[in-house]
């Protein structure tokens, strides 16, 4: 369970945030929307434990994990949270297997190959997987993000700005996949973006 | 995978710019380690040919030259002194033993060299085959002058006069091979051993065409002229009178067969040193360490020899060396230092490109400390590679040199383990490796995750 109360960020006297209270019970997803400039990618990091709020409470499931030291939440966030960004990334001089490998391992979690494999079959990815990043094309590449982010088995999934480079044939493609994969490793997955194709796909919404 | 095998993606991936830093640091630690082995070999090369010899006594002229010549052979002699004088410094009682040695002759090269049995016995040389010579004109090889010369027991060979290949043939006496001694390493191995009445026989026969020894011959000088035909027989009377112990029977028997040589000397010889007898060198060893205060100064004011003091003329030689191998020592460290810098630029430039891979490492739950030992292994490991290389390298020059020289001079005994001045290059390669990738790995610390995330 994930809930925020009163958070706020600010990077300097202009750009000040204060964002509406969430709270997300077990097995709700969250579609967060909102333009440009409101501070979305910085909602999305502080729920991600990348950056501090300067004040209000964030906890998941009763832990305020941004109190904990550093190590601690960067393994916090390896082993409970998945990020799926705007544009995909991956370590480029490994293949898209070793690049969810490194994932798990990175996670502290088993590096299972065979379930690794399974996942990229699931995908339509199985005979790439010896690939690297860079031979794949743009959908390609989503979509090993997004395997990267729910192969460790997260409990919450973030996903910045999914969509918004993708036309509406690829959008529901890749929010239909999201949805599978959150669900089918029974991880929350919270979508902030300004691409308002979503509203109709989730039950619960708001608006920065 | 892990983060050892990442690091290692990366340096794979990167092919160009990997090469270049391993060469540097290749380069750079493989000159300094061949430098290192040359050094230690020769310095090795020369305490282990001096066997403890204290002081060398020889005509004057250079001392350098003296002690090159006489305990290396590799130079010309300084010329010949009387035997009478110089072994009168063998019974001074700061003296421990004395070996002659009479050389000028070579056979293809290698010299022959007139001494006593103590001399290959100073060396701990052993026979191989064969015997040691009991009678003039008999030899004991090197083992490299046998190998080269595939000569074997029973074999017979003419001396040349002089040192180098192509001098006059002393075609009237020949040497017969008796014994063969096994591989030294030492200078042993390159010459022909006799004793020293070989030297003095061939050359007295021959003293009418020899320049050399008419300068340095005072006796017989002025016999030679009157009567070159008579040499041999001028020579055995002096035998003769010189004759005082155990070979008196043996001289007896001599004064029959004075002219036919070869036969002569099956049947029987003498033994007896001659008055005017000339040696090239003189071999000393003391007693205790006093020697070295009274006994070099001692020879070189009251007589007309010299005297030279092996361990100071080397350590003068090695101080004259080193300056040329401090010089590509430090060129050879300004190489590692710019290899450090390749190792920092490669690094630098790859992290730039790579600043969004490590912030998606830290999100998928890397540690600050798991993406530093990245950036530093990706360093170490260039400079320690390096470092491995360049010591191998430095052994297979010194291997391949040792096989192209090796029989001109002494250097057989190759190493392959570290020598101790070479355990230094380890911390050094790695030391500029880690100041290499400091700088990249302070920056990978203090990576700004959400900003480069943000901004891609």
């Amino acid at each position: 369970m994930l809930q925020s109360e009163s958070i706020t960020f600010a990077y300097d006297k202009v750009n000040q945030f204060l964002f509406p209270d969430i709270k997300l019970e077990k097995e709700e997803d969250l579609l967060i929307l909102g333009k440009s400039g409101v501070g979305k990618t910085t909602l999305i990091q502080i729920l991600a434990g990348l950056l501090k709020p300067q004040s209000g409470t964030l906890k998941y499931n009763g832990l305020s994990y941004h109190d904990l030291p550093s190590k601690e939440l960067d393994l916090f966030r390896g082993k409970h949270i998945g990020m799926v960004f705007q544009r995909p990334h991956f370590v480029r001089n490994i293949s898209i297997l070793d690049n969810l490998l490194l994932s798990l391992y990175l996670s502290n979690n088993k590096q299972d190959k065979e379930r690794t494999i399974d996942l990229l079959e699931k995908i339509g990815l199985a005979d790439k997987l010896n690939c690297k990043p860079d031979e794949l094309s743009h959908g390609e590449q989503q979509r090993v993000a997004i395997a990267m982010a729910v192969v460790k088995n997260p409990d919450l999934i973030l996903a910045d700005e999914p969509t918004s480079s993708l036309d509406d044939i690829n959008c529901e493609k890749i929010i239909t996949l999201l949805k599978e994969q959150a669900s089918s490793t029974n991880a929350q997955l919270i979508i902030i973006t300004h691409d308002s194709r979503l509203k109709s796909q989730f039950k619960k919404s708001i608006t920065l | 995978m892990n983060i050892r095998r990442l690091g290692w993606r990366n340096l794979l991936s990167n092919p160009l710019n990997t090469t270049l830093s391993l060469l540097l640091m290749t380069f750079g630690v493989g000159v300094i380690s061949l430098l290192l082995l040359l050094n230690n070999q020769i310095e090795q090369q020369l305490k282990a040919n001096l066997k403890g010899i204290d002081m060398v006594v020889g005509a004057k002229g250079s001392p350098l030259q003296l002690i090159l010549s006489s305990i290396y052979h590799i130079d010309n002699p300084t010329g010949n002194i009387s035997y009478a004088e110089a072994n009168k410094l063998s019974k001074n009682s700061l003296v421990d033993f004395t070996i002659p040695l009479s050389f000028g002759d070579s056979y293809n090269g290698f010299r022959i060299v007139g001494t006593t049995h103590q001399y290959p016995e100073l060396y701990e040389v052993s026979l191989k085959e064969g015997r040691m010579w009991s009678k003039t004109l008999e030899v004991v090889l090197g083992s490299t002058v046998a190998d080269v010369h595939q000569l074997k027991i029973g074999d017979t060979f003419y001396g040349t006069h002089g040192l180098v290949e192509g001098g006059h043939v002393h075609d009237d006496y020949a040497y017969e091979v008796v014994g063969i001694l096994k591989p030294s390493y030492s200078t042993m191995d390159q010459l022909i051993l006799t004793n020293s009445h070989s030297v003095w026989k061939v050359h007295n026969h021959e003293t009418i065409d020899d320049d050399h020894d008419h300068a340095n011959c005072d006796h017989n000088h002025e016999d030679d002229n009157h009567d070159p035909a008579n040499c041999n027989h001028n020579h055995d009377h002096h035998e003769h009178a010189n004759c005082d112990h155990d070979h008196d029977h043996h001289e007896h028997a001599n004064c029959d067969h004075d002219h036919s040589e070869k036969v002569e000397l099956s049947i029987s010889e003498d033994l007896s040193i001659p008055d005017d007898a000339m040696i090239t060198a003189l071999l000393v060893k003391f007693k205790s360490p006093v020697g070295f205060i009274q006994l070099p100064r001692k020879v070189n004011e009251t007589t007309s020899l010299q005297a030279a003091v092996p361990a100071l003329e080397i350590s003068r030689l090695t101080s004259l060396l080193g300056f040329g191998v401090k010089t590509i020592n430090g060129i050879a460290y300004i190489i590692i230092i710019v290899s450090g810098l390749s190792i920092f630029i490669s690094l630098y430039n790859s992290l730039k490109k790579r600043r969004y891979e490590l912030a998606l490492m830290r999100v998928h739950g890397a540690s600050k400390w798991q993406l530093v030992k990245l950036v530093l292994q990706e360093g170490m490991t260039l400079s320690l590679l390096g470092a491995v290389f360049g010591v191998l390298i430095s052994r297979l020059t010194l291997f391949f040199m040792t096989f192209l020289v090796e029989q001109k001079y002494a250097v057989s005994s190759f190493q392959f383990n570290l020598i101790e001045e070479e355990f230094w290059l380890l911390p050094i390669a790695l030391f500029i490796g880690l100041v290499a990738s400091l700088i990249p790995t302070i920056q990978t610390y203090n990576i700004n995750i959400p900003k480069i995330l943000s901004n891609a």
